[in-house]
């Protein structure tokens, strides 16, 4: 029913001081991007503050990678600071604006208060408990927001230290309870031997056990920052802080009050504990690793500019998770994006833009005029009869030609520097000023082809992706490794083809910021239908999920002597 | 439905063919296919892909089935009034060319005849 424009606008440029005015004409004083544009204004960010009405919520998704920080640090920060109004991005401010049906400058400016309720449309993620539509206060606390964005650095530290600290705690903890009855009232213990013994190497290997594990499992470089709490990472640490605190608690009244005499059974229980944790490391494996093993849904991932798409299969994930797998997976299967390529070309454009003027007769209080004129100018368009498809086949297909010859001059080119090298042989005698390292003798080749190579990735408009620096580095590269020169022309599609992103210069990723939209709180699981979208300034990712449907296999039996045949014959007789 | 069952049943054709003598041999200038023990669905000439009737394939030129008016695709119906419609291609066979035979009575039916004066009744 209600159509729901996005824009992104950079919201640095909003004045400060818009308190009760009708958010309508705050917005229209929004510099951006100048036309009328819709009004909703929806941000979202994890607080729960009294000041807010219940209808704002906020959460920032800004997702950064490259970090060393771990979720647990700002979902432990998000835990403990929910009442300040602080804000979970930082950096770019980028903020979704949606729309109601309706575009702004139609003369409803008393009916702005009762459309309350119209922009409740959330394309965007809400946590429980929000509802969703703006609140004019809200934009003087982004304004406010962006300065302390600089503190956030030091909340995510503390969230990992917190988590740390639990660590070590638990670590700790079964080794003080061995050694509080040793320090604390020696003389009075009974004496215990090998059974003391044998759990002393049992501890110590447990432990050991514990700590490879937990270094496996915790202690990696996170590959992306999650813009909610991970679930099961914040479940794992309660129970092992629980576990921890009724194990003291039960040691402080039973053990250390009444001064038990019987080390064993201190021994013991130090050692039952060391099981739990180990119990709960199990856990921990199966929760974070094992369960999204199994494939459950199948994600479709489109690029919202030039339509590629890409399935995936995935396990059962969080939808934060599985936006961060659909995008490990984007930068290596995805072609690069070439905003170049993407339009048609001007000649062809140019003809359509002439436009049809719409004059209403009568009625002006209809609210679905423009829609309706929209309509009306779309449909003479179409029926209007131009050629211009014509215009864009033949220019197509001279496109196509003038590539291919290029690409003929190219291969040609490479094929003939490849000739001019040759590896040294060690009985080879040469002189020393011949002799080159592949460095040079890259610099050596590229002359001969260069030309040959720039009108070629002129042509398809990749240039800006290949300096000269690059092209060396490729060539010295293959030349090193005795590459054909099929190889070094067909290396990964390299040039001939666009290919992944993963494979250009750093510099290419350009952001690793994105943003993830969504319509359910995004530490939901995957469900069937589930639709959420990446974003990035000029184009974003349109994922999707459908379950994998459950197969019915059922089993034949079949006899090997049944496999019986008979000759078909069809022969012809002369009489 | 009841016009045209009557009319099949006279779109038939009587042929009778002169053998022609050859050495030792009496024949008759044409080549049968099909049999209850052939493989109906690889007759090139049946509209029914399971008949398994007898089939004219192939017809010599000027033996003299061709004299006598026999084409290719004929079914044929009945040899000097043995029934043809369920027998073995070796059966056929024995009793198209019997020695003591110098003259052989075919009833055939065709389907161009059969079409033709169809096309014609519906006009």
């Amino acid at each position: 029913k209600i159509e729901s424009l996005k824009v992104t606008v950079d919201f640095l440029k909003v004045p400060l001081g818009l308190k009760k005015p009708p958010l309508k004409e705050a917005l229209a004083a929004v510099p951006g991007p100048g036309r009328p544009k819709p009004l909703g204004v929806e941000r979202h960010k994890p607080r729960r503050s009294d000041a807010m009405d219940n209808e704002s919520q906020y959460s920032g998704y800004s997702y950064k990678s490259g970090h060393s920080r771990s979720s647990r640090k700002h979902r432990d920060r998000r835990d403990r600071h929910r009442s300040k109004s602080r804000d979970g991005s930082r950096g770019d401010k980028s903020v979704t604006i949606q729309a109601p049906g309706e575009p702004l400058l139609d003369n409803e400016s008393t009916r702005g208060d009762e459309r309350d309720d119209n922009w409740g449309e959330t394309t965007t993620v809400v946590t429980g408990t929000s509802e969703h539509s703006i609140s004019h206060d809200d934009i003087t606390r982004i304004t406010k927001d962006m300065e302390d964005s600089a503190h956030l650095d030091c909340s995510r530290h503390l969230g990992v230290s917190l988590a740390g600290a639990l660590a070590l705690l638990a670590f700790l903890t079964p080794l003080a309870f061995m050694l509080l009855p040793q320090l604390l009232w020696r003389e009075e213990l009974e004496p215990c031997g090998t059974p003391c013994e044998g759990l002393f190497i049992s501890v110590a290997f447990k432990l050991l056990i514990l700590l490879l594990g937990s270094w496996a499992l915790f202690f990696r470089r996170p590959k992306a920052f999650f813009p909610r709490i991970f679930v099961f990472r914040a479940l794992l640490m309660v129970l092992v802080f629980l576990l921890v605190v009724s194990y003291w608690l039960f040691y402080g009244v039973r053990i250390l009050d009444s001064r038990d005499r019987n080390y064993q059974g201190v021994v013991q229980y130090a050692v039952s504990l060391v099981d739990a944790l180990l119990f709960v490391h199990y856990l921990a494996v199966v929760l974070l690793e094992l369960r999204q093993l199994q494939p459950q849904f199948t994600l479709k991932a489109v690029r919202s500019t030039d339509g590629a798409s890409r399935f995936y299969n995935v396990g059962h994930l969080s939808i934060q998770r599985a936006a961060v797998w659909i995008l490990e997976n984007y930068y290596h299967d995805f072609p690069v994006y070439n905003p170049a390529l993407l339009n048609l070309p001007k000649s062809v454009l140019s003809k359509k833009m002439s436009g049809f003027k719409v004059y209403s007769l009568g009625e002006e209080n209809t609210t679905n005029n423009s829609t309706g004129q929209s309509r009306a100018v779309i449909a003479a368009a179409a029926r209007r009869r131009d050629n211009s498809h014509n215009e864009y086949y033949y220019e197509e297909a001279e496109h196509e030609r003038r590539v291919r010859k290029r690409r003929a001059r190219l291969v040609v080119a490479v094929e003939e520097a490849f000739t001019h090298i040759k590896r040294l042989q060690e009985e080879d005698q040469k002189n020393p000023r011949e002799i080159m390292d592949p460095r040079e003798a890259a610099q050596a080749i590229f002359a001969s082809m260069a030309r040959a190579m720039q009108k070629y990735l002129r042509t398809t408009k990749q240039q800006p992706y290949h300096t000269m620096e690059s092209i060396l580095q490729h060539l010295e590269f293959c030349i090193t490794h005795d590459m054909t020169p099929k190889v070094r022309r067909g290396h990964g599609g390299r040039y001939l083809t666009a290919g992944p992103t993963i494979q250009y210069h750093k510099d290419r990723w350009l952001a690793k910021q994105w943003t993830l939209v969504s319509e359910e709180p995004v530490t939901n699981g995957l469900k069937d239908g589930v639709v959420f979208v990446l974003k990035r300034q000029d184009f974003s990712l349109v994922v999707s999920t459908k379950k994998i449907p459950f197969f019915k296999l059922s089993e034949e039996f079949v006899d090997p002597k049944s496999h019986k045949f008979v000759m078909r014959l069809q022969s012809e007789t002369s009489v | 439905s009841q016009c045209s069952a009557i009319l099949s049943f006279s779109f038939q054709q009587r042929i009778e063919i002169h053998k022609l003598r050859q050495g030792d041999n009496l024949i008759l200038g044409f080549s049968i296919g099909g049999g209850i023990d052939q493989d109906p669905t690889q007759n090139p000439f049946s509209e029914d892909k399971t008949d398994k009737g007898i089939y004219v394939t192939r017809v010599t030129e000027g033996g003299p089935a061709e004299v006598a008016g026999l084409q290719i695709g004929d079914k044929i119906m009945q040899v000097n009034g043995w029934d043809m419609t369920m027998v073995t291609h070796d059966q056929a066979r024995k009793r198209l060319t019997k020695r003591n035979e110098e003259v052989v009575r075919l009833l055939v039916t065709r389907q161009s005849l059969q079409k033709a004066v169809q096309q014609s009744m519906m006009s």
